[in-house]
């Protein structure tokens, strides 16, 4: 067990936990954020994307010990009021059906506008690539970048 | 407008029996739980006045909508309560839709699969919005002392147009809430429907998209502590002993220890899984340590034994054989093959099939295979439970409550009214989640440590533990006379460990000379409800075929449907044909003219399928082109006749989503066993479908035909399989006959 400090969202937190456990399961478990969802373990959904920083990572991959002063994004923490371009076009699409990849979904759109604002179909089929939604909401989530992209 | 009776039984009844369409049909009167009569047991909330079980209209004029059934993506929890609102009449702004906990005597069949939620909920709902909205009026014309039949609503109001007095529903709920219930009450006209058929967003968008706690994962309670549990890792395989030394010594660990789920003997329903009875659980303080320890047990397995279970489900009592051994893929494809050679069972026959073949100028005979499919939720399994001596809260994600209740109240020792089960919503269901093996995990752990409990799986857990898709082989023979006019068809079809055959669907009824038969081969690999079960290959071999045979006979493919569909409609052959012909056809008529059919389509190649499931009608056309051996879909077309359509752009959605689902399942689904074991476990493994491969354009169109609804979360599923085929062919000049296609198009050099 270890005593590590973390920023997230904009707030300092101390946790005392295994330095190798997860970050995901940091946010989840002993932070109470359980916007960030548990889908695979491996890398493989993308349920589980934060911020690092502002990049995307998968947070299951994270050990805890490894974030050090880095600032995390959670989906709770993406916007203050839920108002973030991506959260508007995501509503306005109305892209979810069961919505348990789309916090992943949604922080791994995020990221993408952040470094490519007009992104192409192919350049949006790239990077969404690793979050799987097997509800198959996958042209509106499209749809709802390019409609954030314009926000 | 329709005269409805609102009172048929008060006694509360239970009644099930199996339907066309793989569905169910499930009804008990909720009129027995009317606040009015049980007003000694439930008191009313200060601020509202609950006018049923669905509705509670607040003196401010706000109002809460039950949404009955649970909610796991195909958007009942804002779909329901738009019918509810509709014959209510209220403004859609002023509602709150809160989800109800499984609540059998207030609520009707709350399971939500079949495709069944809107069709077998569309009259309860329409009768409670319009009883609540009568008992109103009632309210109203006492208080101005004027006749019920001169009152009239608008958007939450009551209006006495000679007198001029107007009030909101709020004014007179406290009233209304007392009066005793119409004996009948009129629906509304669907033609003057405001709120079904226009679009309103899900309830739960904001929620989601802001990451609040919804699911039964992201469930926390004081107290609770978290469980995993470890399942043989093959089937067919049985614990034999547990070292948990190291498990129990590790950090945050609380106990370790193995629990029986059900008993050998017990009496199971059709949702009671046979998959691994006996597990052994970790119980720790949060899911990071007790997923270590989970991998440090020491566990010894052993080889099962044949055994017998009994199985009362919707086709009866019956004695089932789990038999020994690890089965394995080439196995099963060995035992398929030799299965379709023999006689199946006759299913239906109609007129002279053998006769027919016999003086057949040309015979068409083609088999098709599809693997077992694990359902992949993105959720996987978990379950909260605390259980005490004498009450138990369980929550978590759960299609069909009433069956796990009557386990749960069995397996804890107590009665089924002391089991409150609430129903999280679910991240996924399509089959999986009907069955409720984790809530009575979840409970026996919970009863077990004397704590609250989150019964949390690995996704490899989840993977791994059955109830999958079962795998099928289907023989389809046509016999053609010297002119290529069709003589007769044959169909015979099995699976391990069930048939797939649907034997008086289409195309029984357009053939006169008809033969369907069916086998199954018993198996210990489980398997349950998957999108449209049966239905979901049955429909790729048929299409498939259909395709192929309307080539041998020079015809067009999609107008050989349509012939096959005017004789089924103009001269059905047999009488128990569970089809609608014409609503068949004009499907298929209307996914003609929507992707002109008729017109070249330059860069792209085409597939048409159609098929009829959970009581509704759809046809497609998938446009493709291969492109570096990988195909790319360009746009899919789809023509529905599920009859009304509540909630249009939510009802595309769940479309668009079967379609893309369709799609991955028929390239790239598969589940293959060596030795018992599963060969994939998780999704760097197993092929799923992603951004890139879906398609880049879905086009839904529904007919408007103001029918009462029918299924919609399963229907645009089962014909994308062979719609995918049958262009597929046409992009390679191949036919695919073995799912995942992909497997089979990479074979192409």
């Amino acid at each position: 067990m270890a005593i590590i400090n973390l920023n997230v969202n904009g707030k300092k937190h101390t946790v005392d936990v295994d330095p190798k456990t997860p970050i995901l399961w940091v946010l989840r478990d002993h932070l109470n954020l359980v916007g960030t969802k548990y889908g695979c373990g491996v890398a493989a959904c993308g349920a589980c994307t934060i911020h690092l920083d502002g990049s995307a990572i998968r947070s299951c991959q994270l050990p805890v010990s490894a974030v050090g002063s880095k600032q995390i994004t959670t989906i709770e923490g993406l916007s203050e009021n839920g108002d973030h371009p991506v959260q508007k076009a995501w509503l306005e699409h109305d892209v979810s059906q069961c919505g348990y990849c789309q916090a992943g979904q949604m922080m791994n759109a995020a990221a993408l506008l952040k470094r490519n604002p007009n992104p192409t179909d192919a350049d949006i089929d790239a990077a969404m690539n690793g979050n799987i939604c097997r509800c198959g909401t996958y042209l509106r989530i499209k749809a709802a970048i390019k409609t954030a992209a314009k926000l | 407008m329709t005269v409805v009776k609102t009172s048929i039984n008060r006694r509360k009844f239970l009644k099930v029996s199996s339907m066309a369409g793989g569905g169910l049909l499930l009804s008990f009167s909720w009129l027995a739980g009317w606040a009015q009569e049980q007003a000694e047991n439930l008191p009313l909330p200060k601020e509202w006045f609950e006018l049923n079980s669905y509705i509670k209209i607040g003196a401010d004029g706000s109002i809460t909508l039950m949404s009955p059934n649970p909610e796991f993506g195909s958007n009942v929890k804002t779909s329901m309560p738009m019918i509810l609102a509709e014959e209510l009449d209220i403004n859609w702004k002023d509602v709150t839709v809160e989800q109800a906990d499984f609540y059998p005597e207030r609520f009707e069949r709350q399971f939500t699969g079949g495709s069944q939620a809107i069709r077998q909920g569309w009259k309860h709902l329409r009768t409670a919005g319009a009883t609540a909205r009568r008992l109103l009026i009632n309210a109203a014309a006492k208080t101005w002392n004027v006749p019920e039949a001169e009152i009239t609503t608008e958007a939450g109001s009551l209006i006495h147009q000679s007198s001029g007095k107007k009030a909101g529903y709020g004014e007179m709920a406290s009233l209304a809430a007392t009066l005793p219930v119409p004996k009948e009450v009129l629906l509304k006209n669907t033609g003057n429907f405001k709120i079904i058929g226009s679009s309103i967003k899900n309830v739960e968008g904001k929620n989601i998209v802001t990451g609040k706690p919804l699911f039964g994962v992201d469930i926390r309670e004081e107290g609770m502590l978290v469980a995993m549990i470890t399942h043989p890792p093959a089937f067919g395989l049985k614990v034999k002993s547990v070292n948990d030394a190291a498990a129990k010594s590790m950090p945050g660990i609380k106990d370790v220890f193995t629990i029986k789920t059900l008993a050998d003997d017990y009496e199971r329903n059709g949702f009671d899984t046979t998959s691994f009875t006996e597990l052994v659980v970790v119980v720790g303080k949060t899911t990071w340590e007790v997923m270590n320890a989970k991998k440090a047990l020491k566990i010894e397995w052993e080889k099962i034994s044949d055994s017998n279970i009994v199985v009362a489900g919707w086709g009866g009592k019956q004695t089932v054989k789990i038999p020994a051994g690890l089965e394995s893929t080439t196995g099963h494809l060995a035992q398929m093959a030799e299965f379709s050679k023999k006689p199946g069972r006759i299913l239906r026959k109609d007129g002279d099939p053998e006769g027919a073949f016999s003086k057949a100028a040309k015979i068409l005979e083609r088999t098709y295979t599809a693997p077992f499919l694990a359902h992949n939720c993105m959720e996987p399994v978990n379950c909260y439970a605390h259980v005490t001596a004498d009450a138990a809260v369980i929550n978590g994600p759960i299609q069909a409550p009433e069956f796990i209740r009557n386990t749960l109240s069995a397996r804890l020792g107590m009665a089924k009214e002391k089991i409150h089960i609430k129903l999280a919503r679910m991240g996924g269901g399509f089959g999986q989640r009907a069955y409720g093996h984790h809530m009575v995990e979840a409970a026996i752990i919970s009863q077990k440590i004397q704590a609250p409990v989150k019964l949390m799986y690995t996704r490899e857990d989840d993977m791994t533990y059955g109830i999958y898709r079962p795998t099928y082989t289907a023989t389809y023979r046509a016999a053609l006379d010297a002119n290529n006019n069709l003589l007769a068809l044959h169909v015979k079809a099995g699976g391990i460990p069930e048939t797939p055959i649907h034997a008086d669907r289409f195309p029984a009824g357009a053939i006169d000379n008809y033969l369907a038969e069916g086998w199954q081969i018993e198996s210990n690999i489980t398997i349950g409800a998957f999108r449209a079960p049966r239905s979901n290959f049955i429909a790729s071999a048929e299409q498939s075929f259909l395709d192929e045979l309307a080539e041998t006979m020079g015809k067009d493919p999609l107008d050989f449907r349509l012939e096959l569909m005017e004789r089924a409609r103009t001269n059905p052959v047999g009488k128990n044909n569970d089809y609608d012909a014409e609503r068949y056809a004009g499907v298929l008529k209307l996914v003609k003219e929507k992707s002109k059919w008729n017109e070249a389509k330059p860069g792209v190649h085409r597939g048409v399928s159609a098929y009829f499931c959970h009581n509704s009608y759809v046809a497609e056309v998938v446009e493709l082109e291969i492109r570096n051996k990988k195909p790319i879909v360009h746009n899919v077309v789809a023509a529905v006749d599920c009859g009304i359509v509540i909630n249009p752009d939510a009802a595309i959605n769940m479309g668009e989503g079967g379609i893309v689902d369709g799609i991955g399942n028929a390239l790239y689904g598969e589940l293959t066993f060596k030795e018992g074991v599963p060969q994939k476990n998780n999704f760097n493994t197993y092929r799923m479908i992603r951004h890139g491969e879906a398609p880049k354009s879905i086009d839904i169109h529904f007919v408007d035909n103001k029918k009462d609804p029918t299924g919609l979360g399963e229907p645009l599923f089962p014909p994308v399989f062979a719609a995918v085929a049958n262009a597929l062919y046409k992009a390679t000049g191949k036919r695919f006959y073995t799912q995942p296609f992909m497997k089979e198009l990479e074979k192409l050099s």
